[in-house]
């Protein structure tokens, strides 16, 4: 199949960046969207230009590290599925791509369509783990976790911090993100004592990254390519409130 | 307190007053509907003899309006910094028009506020036939014939229409959304939220609608 591709190139991060179209010539179904643009590149190198750059890492769908923006869609029109997982069978014959790197003032564009996520690590480092003592392996089972309640978490663990929610979302707001998170911990006991702490650090932290305000659109859920639920940012609001409450001292920044 | 400054608290600030004011759009609309039994003139009276709830309830709404106003255009301000370049290529799966459009359908409605205050609380858009120096054969302030005497100008009747659309739309989105942010959500109740928000604003349009329509059409005469 042939296709005709507008890319979004930009030198680097004081670059103003444009769309470029290039031609891809006998594109086979079998290939990834990466795989497509890998040989694209390969076209690019032999003519002697800069190739197109994008992340990518375990190219199976579980790093997080792909992401690029696809007629409008972060990960491309299939749902659930991130963009190294996105064969080519899914477009058809003569299609128009625009790609696009993810927006938000929190990812700004490093070079063509690599965006620093950076702004994502610094929210889990504000309240994204537990605080365990060291020592010896505890004996399975000591901490009994209700089978509804481990579901949940895993849920919500299955975020891979792609930062398609961001993306995707008018706002540019890192809820889902921060929902996963905060929902993940919360929902276990080892999580749950440092829960009100938690959850102002975390969103604390996001406004300061400069990501937006959640206005409940829900885009962040339908481009998940892991079907992270918007249920668990009704979790995240719960956990503010509760840890709003008389007792919970550590909730005094910023929020 | 975290409520004015943190995203949640913002939010959380949007949904209770958005939510006192809804259950206001609500008795608003349940208490007018006594002029279709030509009720409307002793409906007020009754409501007048009873000034604390009457002032006690504005007060209440003002607050509600100011601080639903402000939060509204803080976080607008906010969300759209946070998003300063858009895509070449723009497509939603899930946000609405509706929701999409909050801030503009709340500008509107805002700005219809003030006129249908200025019309029929003040009553200086029109004094001759302004209610408070127009009595009814009882001597109560004829409310009935200045609100019969307004709708029957179709322009009167299309703007409060047309608004009535903008606040339609933002209930739309409005109502679903409130109850996310107190956190009500989850995957059984969501749905269940959505359909009944879409289900309750929908019946308030044509609930409002229905005096402006009926007395255009002739079927509520003085």
């Amino acid at each position: 199949m042939n296709l005709t591709l507008y890319v979004w190139r930009q030198k680097n991060s004081k670059d103003k960046g444009r769309l470029v179209r290039y031609e891809a010539k006998n594109v086979s179904t079998d290939m990834s969207f990466l795989e497509m643009l890998d040989v694209v590149n390969e076209g690019l190198i032999v003519k002697g230009e800069d190739p197109i750059a994008f992340d990518s890492d375990c190219r199976e769908g579980i790093c997080g590290m792909c992401g690029q923006v696809v007629n409008g869609v972060p990960h491309g029109p299939r749902k659930k599925t991130t963009l190294c997982q996105l064969h080519m069978r899914h477009f058809k014959d003569n299609d128009t791509l625009y790609i696009e790197p993810f927006r938000a003032k929190a990812f700004p564009v490093i070079k063509d369509l690599i965006v620093d996520r950076g702004a994502f690590d610094k929210i889990i480092q504000s309240g994204g783990y537990v605080s365990v003592h060291t020592g010896g392996v505890p004996d399975g089972n000591t901490l009994l976790i209700p089978k509804h309640d481990a579901d949940t978490a895993m849920d919500a663990a299955e975020c891979i911090g792609c930062g398609a929610c961001v993306a995707a979302c008018p706002n540019g707001s890192a809820m889902l993100f921060t929902a996963a998170k905060v929902s993940h911990l919360a929902a276990l006991p080892q999580g749950r004592v440092e829960a009100a702490r938690r959850v102002c650090a975390m969103t604390e932290e996001m406004l300061a990254q400069g990501f937006g305000n959640c206005s409940n659109h829900y885009e962040c859920e339908a481009v998940c390519p892991k079907g992270i639920k918007v249920k668990f940012i009704a979790k995240l609001n719960r956990e503010f409130i509760k840890a709003q409450m008389p007792g919970n001292e550590s909730c005094t920044g910023r929020g | 307190m975290l409520l004015p400054t943190s995203t949640v608290g913002k939010k959380i600030m949007m949904a209770i007053t958005g939510q006192v004011l809804a259950i206001f759009i609500f008795f608003h609309i349940a208490g007018n509907s006594t002029i279709f039994f030509h009720a409307l003139n002793g409906y007020v009276v009754a409501l007048y003899k009873l000034p604390l709830f009457v002032w006690g309830g504005r007060l209440v709404l003002f607050l509600a309006f100011v601080f639903h106003i402000w939060y509204g255009t803080v976080l607008k301000l906010e969300n759209h910094a946070a998003k300063p370049e858009p895509y070449a290529k723009t497509r939603y799966l899930q946000a609405t028009f509706a929701g999409r459009n909050q801030i503009w359908t709340g500008v509107i409605v805002a700005v219809f506020l003030i006129y249908h205050l200025l019309q029929f609380t003040f009553q200086v858009t029109n004094p001759a036939v302004a209610a408070d120096t127009h009595p009814d054969a009882l001597g109560r302030p004829d409310i009935f014939m200045m609100v019969a005497q307004s709708f029957r100008q179709i322009g009167i009747s299309g703007v409060y229409v047309v608004s009535l659309a903008a606040l339609g739309l933002h209930l739309l989105h409005g109502i679903q959304s409130s109850f996310q942010t107190w956190g009500m959500n989850n995957e059984r109740t969501l749905p269940v939220i959505e359909k009944t928000g879409n289900v309750v604003s929908v019946l308030l349009f044509f609930w409002y609608c229905a005096i402006p329509v009926a007395i255009v059409l002739g079927l509520l005469k003085g």
